[in-house]
């Protein structure tokens, strides 16, 4: 017979043996990487069940990865850290370690199991949560980019932009046909499809490409996106769906909404500034700068000048 | 560092980058610290040629047949460029020719 615990948080589990820690459990999804996320604490499971929202799924059975939440009052009595430091991210072996004032965690790449070390309050799962999958999609050709998304007619739409550019204000913008993936952090990775279609394209590929428009379907829209969990000042999720990526903008602001073309070049080197990405690897960097510059040559990459108003929505179709 | 000596040596690109060509333009980016470096025909040129085993003074007698400039001038922005990349690593300098297992390393 399940407890009344169990029936009103049908995505938890809890197990009852007094000698283990780690006794609550929820799996947050987020492009469809499940990760089984185990705490001892039922208040900041809590917590975490209301953040995610629907990016808290049923637990999978297996093949699942995991991360255990250990809490310490103060970072600098276990690891003597400043807490004022800003993110660091490096590559050990086999094992991802990721370092701010406010956390700890470490990533064993073959078990896919980690650990993090924080105070009791979300921001530090959540940025360790941007943080990994920011590495899982960096080695499968994907990333997470500073933007807002939305999904329209069934294709996906990506606006990225530094701060102040009107990510959040096109969000709250759009009208009641379009859903929205995020306001903040927009995830990107590639479709089946265009997993296939690796190797990379070689140089004098990327040279002869100047549009999608007569490429076979399965090669024009080799990239989607989903939604996130990470919100900017929305201050609310994102829906936990997917679509085929249509275009990518690049925000900027001014006095009408209008539509700018850009070289492919040029759209690499803006977009690079807005991918997320924090690992100081080589063979990482390697990577998404690759995937950067094959996502210009397979995705309209355009600049949309937003004025700040309602109708910016009439170009997004 | 002077023209005279600086055209004596050689040249090869870095192993930590990744290059690449789009829309004509050469993108290159250093692995070490994610530094971005676009490259003009000319400046693609050089790291084109930057194999180790030509000399910059043989690189800038190309770009003085292919873009009719002035050899003195050829030299001088080669060498700047040259320069500048060394600095940030993305291109190996020596005056002596650099062998294909150095740019492995």
């Amino acid at each position: 017979m399940k407890s009344l615990l169990e029936i009103s948080h049908p995505h938890r589990f809890a197990m009852r043996s007094l000698t283990r820690s780690f006794l609550h459990g929820l799996t947050i999804e987020i492009g469809e990487k499940p990760i089984l996320v185990r705490t001892d604490s039922f208040d900041f499971a809590n917590l975490l069940e209301s953040r995610y929202g629907e990016f808290v799924t049923e637990s999978k059975p297996y093949d699942v990865m995991e991360l255990k939440i250990e809490f310490v009052k103060d970072l600098r009595d276990r690891f003597g850290k400043d807490t004022d430091r800003e993110v660091s991210v490096r590559v050990e072996t086999g094992r991802w370690v990721i370092e701010r004032g406010d956390f700890r965690a470490e990533w064993d790449l073959r078990s896919n199991r980690g650990c993090l070390t924080q105070r009791a309050n979300p921001y530090a799962i959540d940025a360790v949560l941007r943080i990994l999958h920011s590495l899982f999609l960096a080695r499968t050709g994907g990333f997470l980019v500073h933007a807002a998304s939305a999904v329209r007619n069934g294709r996906a739409f990506v606006f990225a932009g530094l701060s102040g550019t009107g990510k959040t204000t096109l969000a709250r913008l759009a009208p009641r046909d379009v859903a929205l993936l995020t306001d903040e952090i927009s995830y990107v990775s590639p479709t089946p499809e265009g997993r296939g279609s690796e190797p990379k394209p070689s140089t004098a590929r990327c040279e002869s490409r100047t549009g999608d428009s007569d490429l076979p379907e399965s090669l024009a829209r080799p990239f989607q996106a989903f939604g996130t969990p990470f919100a900017g000042e929305l201050a609310c999720t994102g829906r936990n769906v997917r679509a085929p990526l249509g275009s990518l903008f690049l925000l900027q602001q001014g006095q009408e909404n209008r539509i700018e073309a850009l070289s492919e070049a040029e759209a690499a080197r803006q977009l690079l500034r807005h991918v997320l990405f924090f690992a100081r690897d080589e063979e990482l960097v390697r990577a998404v700068f690759q995937t950067v510059l094959d996502f210009v040559t397979h995705v309209p990459v355009r600049r949309l000048v937003f004025a700040g108003d309602a109708r910016v929505w009439e170009l997004i179709t | 560092m002077g023209v005279d000596h600086l055209s004596a040596l050689y040249i090869a690109r870095s192993r930590e980058v990744a290059a690449r060509v789009l829309g004509g333009e050469m993108m290159i980016m250093s692995v070490r610290d994610s530094r971005l470096f676009n490259l003009n025909q000319v400046a693609t040129m050089i790291w084109q040629a930057a194999d180790g085993a030509t000399t910059l003074e043989e690189i800038a007698q190309r770009i003085c047949v292919e873009y009719d400039v002035e050899p003195g001038q050829a030299l001088r922005d080669a060498e700047a460029f040259v320069q500048e990349l060394a600095r940030h690593g993305v291109l190996l300098v020596s005056d002596q020719p650099i062998q294909e297992r150095t740019l492995d390393d």
